[in-house]
């Protein structure tokens, strides 16, 4: 019998939720790596079982750590980011040039098609990745040069926070940084493009359509069809049909288009889901309703699914990484709350129950599709 | 042997009691310990000091015989009492966060 295996990093460890197709009941185990913030646990669609996890500390900085049996056990890789060569830098705060310093690891992509090769997404923004199972990393420093000197950390850093490998063409990728923008390479990461043409920031930015600088918040597509990108920006929903070229807004009736994830649909590309949030001044659902909304036209016309979701008095926030689908034939859709719920559903979204209701904060979800 | 005292989030990392004994060759300095220690236990290297500067993360603070060693220079000596292992070298996670 199938299942999935839901990978939860939150502020003080990670949690692991199994379960069997029905996704009635659950098994949780943790937390790994108890008191250790974990941005990201992620595994490999080559090897199930192969893991890797970013775990790290204000006290004892960055350690990434894998598993080969699904999350039984784990061992510490290598945990050494330099960046390439002189670092350089990018904008302050204050308009100065600012050295980059590394922070920590927000997210870990595993290559599609081999267990021991992984992007990381690193703050102060970066692409890294490891071609040895996580033992050594090296930085992919052709993305600093696109434009890097006028990056500049959006409120929660300058984190490279979504990496998607086109699984049609491993010389594809795209990345999103906050607040700096989406970019693609095409040649497996020699050189990158910012793909911001269309993305307006009227409110955050001097030149409201500059080619940097945009605060984009996470980037989704589906796996048939990877020209097609979804967006959610700070404000914005945005699509693009042609590889991030030129973006359009598919905002349409939300009830507010700022927000934080996305995801599409495993069966339906033209199937999206965003969790809406009131505003960048007050991070949680409007009306105290937590509401995912999700398109079955591929945006501007949107439908919330309430059913299961607390309705009244809900003031968490839903992460950028913290909302993923599994691609059973009934499409699961996952998400993790600020308040330490992992709501799920097994009807694409039709329904919720929460799997658990207490963990610490959510920083990330991420769902296994297990044969 | 130098008796080092590790807090508690890097003693679950290393899989190590609350004290753990190195053997320093030489000169004992803090940074020899810190070679030491990271050489016995890979796993804490990035952990107590950054991997490309070496410089002393941030919140982690080094105490030895109720003195504060976290601001000298990497080569100052240690007092004897650590050298012949009668006191430990405590590396401490600063309290922090309010």
């Amino acid at each position: 019998m199938s299942g999935v295996r839901v990978l939860v990093g939150t502020r003080k460890g990670a949690f692991i939720l199994t379960s069997d197709e029905n996704r009635q009941k659950w098994d949780i185990s943790g937390p790994h790596f108890a008191g250790w913030e974990i941005y990201h646990v992620n595994g490999s669609s080559a090897d199930p079982n192969r893991l890797y996890a970013s775990q790290s500390s204000g006290w004892f900085g960055q350690l990434i750590q894998r598993s080969d049996d699904g999350g039984k056990t784990w061992e510490p890789v290598g945990n050494a980011f330099a960046y390439e060569g002189t670092p350089g830098t990018h904008q302050w705060y204050d308009g100065t040039q600012h050295p980059w310093e590394f922070k920590r690891v927000w997210l870990l992509q595993p290559s599609h098609t081999d267990p021991d090769v992984v992007y990381a997404g690193v703050e102060d923004a970066a692409l890294f990745r490891t071609q040895d199972g996580g033992q050594t990393w090296q930085e992919l420093p052709a993305l600093r040069t696109a434009k890097g000197h006028l990056w500049q950390p959006g409120a929660g850093g300058m984190c490279l926070h979504t990496i998607l490998l086109d699984p049609t063409n491993p010389d594809r990728l795209f990345i999103a940084i906050s607040a700096a923008g989406a970019f693609r390479s095409d040649d497996g990461g020699a050189s990158w493009l910012p793909i911001n043409k269309g993305l307006v920031s009227p409110y955050e930015l001097p030149d409201a359509d500059a080619d940097v600088g945009h605060c984009v918040h996470g980037l989704a597509m589906h796996p048939s069809r990877p020209e097609v990108l979804f967006m959610q920006k700070h404000w914005d929903v945005m699509r693009s049909d042609n590889a991030g070229d030129l973006w359009h807004e598919i905002s349409g009736n939300l009830p507010t288009d700022f927000g934080f994830p996305i995801a599409v649909h495993a069966h339906e590309p033209e199937t999206i889901y965003v969790v809406p949030i009131k505003s960048d001044s007050e991070h949680y659902p409007p009306d105290g309703k937590l509401r995912v909304y999700h398109s079955r036209t591929g945006g501007d016309e949107w439908e919330a699914l309430t059913n299961g979701l607390p309705q009244s008095d809900c003031y968490v926030n839903v992460l950028r990484s913290a909302l993923a689908v599994d691609s059973l034939d009934s499409c699961g859709i996952y998400f993790g709350t600020t308040g330490g719920q992992v709501y799920a559903s097994a009807d694409s979204g039709d329904s919720w129950t929460a799997i658990v209701r207490d963990l610490p904060p959510v920083l990330s979800v991420e769902v296994q599709t297990l044969p | 042997m130098i008796r080092v005292v590790l807090p508690h989030h890097l003693r679950t990392l290393a899989q190590v009691d609350r004290e753990v004994a190195l053997s320093v060759a030489g000169a004992v300095t803090l940074v020899a310990v810190l070679d030491a220690l990271e050489a016995q236990y890979p796993v804490l290297r990035g952990t107590i000091r950054d991997q490309v500067t070496k410089e002393r993360r941030p919140f982690i603070r080094f105490f030895a015989c109720g003195q504060d060693w976290s601001h000298e220079p990497p080569h100052t000596l240690l007092p004897d009492a650590v050298v012949t292992g009668a006191e430990p070298f405590r590396v401490v996670g600063a309290m922090a966060g309010g």
